[in-house]
């Protein structure tokens, strides 16, 4: 789960972390209130949560009055790679001395904690990651015990060459790996931490991401979830415990497992049609299950076909079947269905669908190629 | 021979009291397993499946000499599962649950570093040796006796690759889901390097996913190391960037972890790719003659 700048600084602040004097406003009037506290100049940023938003004219620095209202006015109706902008971010300009890179993730390959350190802020780290890897300073955390002070001094002192700021950083990245833990996240990053005039640390950038399996037990931070800017089907597949993301083709997926989900997907595409969605139910899937996913990829108006791809293990391909028979009566579906049900009580599901005037295959590939047929 | 679970398996089940774990209790007894223990804390003194439950990891090891457990517990108790195991001094430990936070993962696979346990998952769906032992929730009905080792990163998509292998009349040594969560305790290496030492197993098929870069680390170990034939499948060619396909662990971060460059590492390392799950059974098929 991704939160916006204005949370995760929200999140900073409660660990100790500085952050420019600043306020999120959704009208063009609250960011006229809002410059009355912060002062002018001050920087306008969209609050998406997307990259590149800088790039794309989403962060501007306004010099008066006039300029504030000029760019509070655009900012608030841009789209940024599609995602329209619903809050800004007013925040007190920063008088900048020197700009830097911090981020905490979890290696998976080599399965620790690890805090990345690079003296160049404000680029994308991804980047410098290809262009020149030996800039971005590693250190890891010890997986039981946490981050040593003495590392977290590591970090400030690669950063840092006057020693007061070196171990003002230190206790940035202790507070930056302390939240990371304690939330669950995946990714906490001060893009960039910058050193002002009077040579304070402050994070003018906040990205926080979480780690989906950790939610349960941080109900505060699914609190902060935006809806607004989610797939509205994704969101209702996620609280019918279903996994759906949704993409542009015209052939709706039905599938067990995520794995087989994707390879049905590429299947999919592999004999020229294009997916509409990923879409696993999971493992014990119940006809109400079956029923909830139909009417998911129903929402969908692309959608024109409708592709089973069922490999019973625990998955019983009569449950299934009883789920697609009861959508059938209720949901007036009018879109051709190819069922390939193979697996536990495959027989059972044949004979629940007999006479339920559905297309069937017997291997992925022939429902891939018969799905494609039907919409021509 | 086959590796991780055989004829030799005593195996014990974390949560065997609860749906899903007296369920494949029952499932495993029918393959032929040799499931000797059951815990659940509290509920020792009872039988699942002629199955005696202990309330301890501990007791039912001093009591029934299990040398392997799989965990069916929710994930928020299934790191406490691993530890407890670990602490009894069980050898393999096939973690089931879904959903472990990360955080804790990396706690886990470091508690065990020292240790003399070998965790596979979380988020696996077990191991199969064919005719030995079943442990997990694969479904038997599947597997065939046979020379090509099976190792993926899914469940149902593997279910799908032994079924097409074992259709075109190839059998198999061991089949294994090593779990599509992030951090794991066994990953594609830790079986290969096992798989080279089994007389058994004549090639070996990795199903990989996108997400990481494990396959592309596999494939630099396969050209130095693996003296056998590898096979690779890839899932989510069409996979959108920075959305969790379903796994936890299978997610393009930025540019990283796409399809493409792992079937591009696999190609350039000698591992045939099939484009589709049919095609490599096609290939083992031709492999074999």
């Amino acid at each position: 789960m991704k939160v916006h700048e204005y949370q995760a600084k929200e999140i900073f602040k409660k660990y100790g972390i500085l952050t420019p004097k600043e306020k999120m406003c959704r009208t063009v009037e609250e960011v006229m209130a809002a410059v009355k506290e912060i002062g002018i100049p001050c920087v306008i940023k969209a609050q998406v949560m997307v990259g590149g938003r800088g790039k794309a004219g989403g962060i501007k620095l306004a010099k008066n009055e006039n300029e504030v209202r000029q760019y509070a006015e655009s900012i608030l109706n841009m789209e940024i790679k599609g995602i329209p902008v619903k809050k800004v971010l007013v925040s007190e300009a920063v008088d900048i001395g020197s700009e830097a890179y911090l981020g905490i993730i979890v290696d998976r390959t080599e399965k620790k904690t690890v805090v990345m350190a690079c003296k160049e802020g404000g680029v994308e780290i991804e980047e410098i990651a290809r262009q020149k890897p030996e800039a971005i300073y590693k250190v890891y955390a010890d997986s039981l015990l946490g981050l040593m002070l003495h590392k977290a001094r590591e970090i400030g002192l690669f950063l840092y060459d006057d020693p007061k700021i070196a171990f003002e950083c230190a206790s940035v990245v202790s507070k930056l790996y302390k939240l990371f833990v304690a939330l669950d996240s995946s990714l906490a990053e001060i893009n960039p931490l910058v050193v002002d005039r009077s040579g304070r640390l402050i994070a003018l950038d906040a990205k926080i991401n979480f780690d989906d399996n950790g939610l349960f037990r941080h109900p505060e931070i699914e609190a902060m979830r935006d809806r607004e800017s989610e797939d509205e089907n994704e969101l209702l597949a996620k609280e019918q415990d279903l996994s759906y993301v949704r993409l542009s083709g015209n052939i709706g997926c039905v599938v067990n497992g995520a794995g087989l989900a994707m390879a049905t997907m590429d299947l999919v595409k592999h004999f020229g049609g294009e997916p509409a969605n990923f879409l696993d139910i999971g493992g014990s899937s119940s006809p109400e299950k079956v029923m909830n996913a139909l009417k998911i990829l129903l929402k969908d108006e692309n959608v024109r076909v409708i592709f089973f791809n069922i490999f019973g293990g625990i998955t019983r391909c009569d449950d299934v079947a009883n789920g697609i028979l009861q959508a059938k009566k209720t949901l007036n579906i009018k879109h051709p269905i190819v069922a390939r049900l193979t697996g536990t009580n495959e027989d059972k599901a044949m004979e629940i669908l007999k006479e339920a005037g559905l297309i069937f295959a017997k291997t992925m590939d022939e429902g891939a190629q018969k799905s494609i047929a039907l919409l021509k | 021979m086959s590796i991780f679970v055989d004829k030799n398996t005593r195996l014990l089940v974390q949560g065997i009291t609860g749906r899903d774990g007296s369920f494949h209790t029952m499932q495993m007894v029918k393959y032929g397993t040799n499931v000797v223990a059951g815990v659940t804390p509290g509920r020792g003194g009872q039988k699942v499946e002629g199955v005696p439950v202990f309330n301890s990891v501990a007791e039912a090891v001093k009591k029934t000499d299990a040398n392997t457990s799989v965990i069916f517990v929710p994930a928020k108790f299934a790191p406490d599962a691993v530890y407890e195991a670990t602490d009894a001094g069980i050898k393999l430990i096939v973690c089931i649950s879904e959903g472990v936070p990360a955080i804790e993962m990396v706690r886990v696979v470091e508690y065990l570093k020292d240790k003399h346990s070998r965790l596979i998952g979380p988020n696996s769906p077990g191991v199969v040796s064919p005719e030995e032992a079943k442990v997990g929730i694969l479904p038997g009905h599947i597997f065939k006796k046979g020379n090509v080792g099976v190792v993926s990163r899914s469940g149902t998509l593997t279910y799908e690759i032994v079924d097409q292998i074992t259709k075109c009349g190839l059998g198999q040594s061991t089949c294994l889901g090593i779990g599509g969560d992030s951090i794991i305790g066994t990953k594609f290496i830790d079986c290969l390097e096992l798989f080279a030492d089994d007389k058994d197993t004549e090639a070996v098929v990795v199903v990989g996913e996108i997400g990481g870069r494990d396959e592309q680390d596999t494939a630099v170990y396969v050209k130095k190391n693996f003296k056998k034939p590898v096979f690779g499948f890839i899932a989510g060619k069409t996979a959108p960037a920075d959305k969790r396909m379903g796994h936890a662990g299978a997610i393009i971060s930025g540019t990283a972890g796409t399809a493409a460059e792992k079937i591009k590492a696999f190609e350039d390392c000698g591992i045939k790719v099939g484009e589709t799950p049919a095609e490599v059974a096609r290939l083992l098929k031709e492999h074999f003659g």
